[in-house]
């Protein structure tokens, strides 16, 4: 029995390019770019100063508060400038930026640990905090927070997030086929700093490779099963995985520690086992660099802080009729428009896609064709939500359950009447939420 | 960096389908029911056809610009409507009532609204409604299978028989067709809807193409058969294939109840609103005055549409009964 839930399509998949390919480490670039948010929480500020010399794994930024984690340089060298640069989100922040000496010195703290299986669950937390990893399969919600649930939260499952169901995206595909050892012994750490004793690693029939690499592998693991999910958009996203592999529906505006499931991505089970086996911080992912705009895809092991442009070159650099360049998927992943970003813990991907792919179609009045009803994962109706958002009448959006959306693109996909649903969806939902801010 | 780069919320793919390329589907998904209308009526039916076609297109384009909007016919569904109303009209039809039907068609019950998307009743069908109130007498004048009228042929030649419709309606002359008949389309009739098997060949493309789903359909044409067993000539004593094969109900069951625009967007709801077309259909049949009463059940039901999706909406993730 394969596992799957209601609603979704079946975009095209776009995986062939890069799933075959596998993971090349990228030699560091010159100059490195270092934001000081890359997770969701409070931001950090930073813990150097002009001029000074940094190594490999060094904290060059940290908050006080719980909900956030610090930022490692990725490189050794000396720190260039401290000023406001472009985030791959769009906004200007804060940023360290560092220039590489190539010498590679790594910090002193890096070193592997001698007995991991005395450390107890507050000391790996600790650890994982101080790693600075935050969830890579971009959202970047610090992820110490969640393997420390509040105390009435009774967790008894733990997922492993390997559906990657975003087309195009290999990243955590490569990762399962080389380095299957790696996320099984993340995923056991994780699950004793939990305390369950079962862990299901999802994972969509499309990736074959993916599949018998970590079922082969799991065998020697006690309780990590893995499990074949439907191949459908938007199987990876966290509310939707859960309810395919144990059944349970996340009530509205709650959280998977509410149904007693905590869900980690693949990579961040890796990052989870470096920091707590190793103390080595996040400083590197894995990227997948792809789309018809891209000369040579391939999958890269990416210094945190590589600017796109240098990665994108190293993969061969853009095509002529290049449109769009996209961060992440193509169904959720943000547009750039400033290929001097930086790569950050949330960078699964870097898409570029050509004029005919990402070109509208002829616009029309929506003509109700259900479709958007019919394969809304959330129960939404978006083509009502739609005109709601488009007359900027909030309280019917809300009565048509707004919040309840989760942005994943379905309803534009199968529009054929070009009326970009979701992303007006998303303008008003952000606007609610901007203000309910505002007003606590 | 010189190349500009489009920005813009996600996603930033779609898929392949547009109105006019899910308009082309229905258009092919008829095609057919109009070759079994032209096998059975001779190139007439074809002609007429092509009437209502044209004054549905050329309203539709004359009406963009005189209220200097851009030109909308290209999206196809201008045609769709034309070839439905033509399915709905005898054969015997004169060709300016045929036209009159396709102008009201377009520009009172589509562009007066809004044009696509906005029509709150089936333009084919409420057109068909204005020509049958119009004209009861050309609209209702049928002629039998097999009589091949010419395009220009005078219809005062053809000789008028009774449907197989009016057999339930125990008018005098008329009578009972055999299954076969009335599945192949050797009856009189409207011109598209005749013949049963043409309209499931092409009712079954638009499920296979996914274009429309089975609900509405089938519970559509199942409650027209079960409500004329049960009360037809006495309870459970009726004919529940003859009341599905005569008349307009496969035709308006695939084609008609189907139009996205004037259908509920939920399941539940298409099963509801396919239900009450349904009765209603049985209803107007058996206990009504006129002998057909598919038009008047799917317009009724396409008013109750907005309410029908105001109140049935689907179960939101993590809400109800998902919930433990």
């Amino acid at each position: 029995m394969k596992y799957t839930f209601k609603g979704g399509i079946h975009p095209n998949d776009g995986k062939a390019a890069t799933e075959n390919k596998p993971i090349v480490q990228l030699a560091a670039p010159e100059e490195l770019v270092f934001p000081m948010v890359q997770h969701i929480g409070a931001p950090c500020s930073p813990c150097v100063a002009v001029g000074d010399a940094v190594k490999v794994g060094q904290k060059i930024g940290d908050s006080d508060a719980f909900v956030s984690v610090p930022v490692h340089s990725s490189v050794s060298g000396t720190v260039k400038a401290i000023e406001k640069r472009r985030h791959p989100n769009g906004s200007v922040v804060e940023c360290v930026i560092i220039e590489n000496d190539g010498l590679n010195t790594m910090h002193e703290d890096i070193h592997a640990y001698d007995d991991i299986d005395a450390l107890t669950k507050d000391e790996m937390i600790a650890l994982v905090r101080k790693a600075g990893i935050s969830g890579m399969g971009g959202a970047g919600f610090p992820t110490h927070v969640k393997l420390n649930p509040p105390a009435d939260k009774n967790i008894d499952i733990c997922i492993v997030n390997g559906a990657e169901c975003e087309p195009y995206l290999t990243s955590d595909h490569r990762v399962m086929i080389e380095t299957p050892k790696v996320v099984l012994d993340g995923t056991k750490l994780i699950m004793k700093i939990l305390g369950v004793d079962k862990a299901y690693i999802g994972i969509e029939e499309n990736k074959p490779e993916a599949i018998s690499s970590m079922t082969e592998c799991a065998k020697g693991y006690d309780g990590i099963e893995v499990k074949v999910l439907k191949t459908k958009y938007p199987q990876g996203s966290e509310k939707h995985l859960i309810k395919a592999l144990t059944g349970r529906e996340v009530p509205s505006g709650k959280l998977p520690a509410d149904v007693g499931v905590v869900v980690n991505n693949i990579d961040t089970c890796t990052a989870v086992y470096n920091a707590i086996a190793y103390r080595r911080p996040l400083i590197s992912r894995v990227v997948t660099v792809s789309g018809a705009g891209i000369k040579e895809p391939a999958n890269y092991r990416v210094l945190i802080g590589t600017p796109f442009e240098y990665v994108i070159d190293s993969a061969g650099g853009l095509k002529e009729d290049v449109a769009k360049v996209v961060m992440g998927g193509p169904m959720m992943g943000i547009a750039q428009f400033d290929l001097s970003v930086p790569v950050v813990k949330g960078t699964s991907g870097i898409l570029a896609f050509t004029e005919d792919e990402v070109k509208p179609k002829n616009y029309s009045p929506c003509i109700r064709c259900g479709k958007c009803v019919r394969n809304c994962p959330m129960g939404l109706m978006p083509l009502y939500i739609n005109a709601y958002a488009q007359a900027r009448d909030v309280e019917k959006c809300l009565e048509y359950n707004i919040m309840d959306c989760i942005s994943c693109g379905v309803c534009s996909y199968t529009c054929q009447c070009e009326q970009l649903p979701s992303q007006n969806i998303k303008l008003i939902k952000d606007e609610i939420i901007r203000r309910r801010k505002q007003v606590k | 960096m010189e190349k500009k780069l489009t920005v813009s919320y996600s996603p930033h793919v779609r898929g392949y389908e547009s109105v006019a390329s899910t308009m082309l589907e229905v258009i092919i998904a008829l095609v057919p029911a109009l070759a079994g209308g032209v096998y059975y009526f001779g190139f007439r039916a074809l002609a007429v056809c092509a009437v209502t076609v044209m004054a549905c297109v050329l309203s539709e384009y004359v009406w963009d610009k005189l209220t200097g909007k851009e030109n909308t016919t290209g999206d196809l569904s201008a045609v769709v409507t034309g070839m439905l109303l033509s399915f709905t009209l005898p054969v015997t039809i004169p060709y300016y009532m045929a036209a009159v039907g396709g102008i009201f068609a377009i520009i009172v019950v589509k562009m007066f609204f809004g044009g696509i998307g906005q029509n709150f009743v089936n333009p084919a069908l409420a057109a068909r409604g204005f020509l049958l109130a119009s004209w009861p007498v050309a609209m209702t004048s049928f002629v039998a299978p097999m009589t091949k009228l010419k395009i220009f042929s005078s219809n005062a030649d053809a000789v008028t028989s009774a449907t197989p419709l009016a057999y339930i309606k125990d008018i005098e002359g008329a009578e009972a067709a055999s299954y076969t008949d009335l599945f192949f389309g050797n009856i009189p009739g409207c011109i598209g809807e005749v013949s049963a098997l043409l309209i499931l060949i092409g009712g079954m493309y638009l499920i296979f193409k996914k274009v429309i789903r089975p609900i509405i359909p089938f519970t559509y044409i199942i409650t027209v058969g079960l409500f004329g067993y049960l009360f037809d000539g006495g309870f459970l004593a009726g004919d529940f294939l003859y009341h599905t094969l005569t008349g307009g109900v496969m035709l308006a069951g695939f084609f008609m109840a189907t139009d996205y625009v004037t259908s509920p967007t939920t399941a539940k709801g298409e099963f509801i609103y396919a239900l009450g077309a349904g009765v209603i259909t049985g209803v107007i049949r058996l206990f009504g005055g006129y002998p057909e009463g598919v038009t008047y059940a799917i317009l009724i039901m396409n008013i109750v549409t907005p309410i029908i999706d105001k109140y049935v909406r689907p179960r939101v993730f993590g809400t109800g009964r998902g919930v433990a």
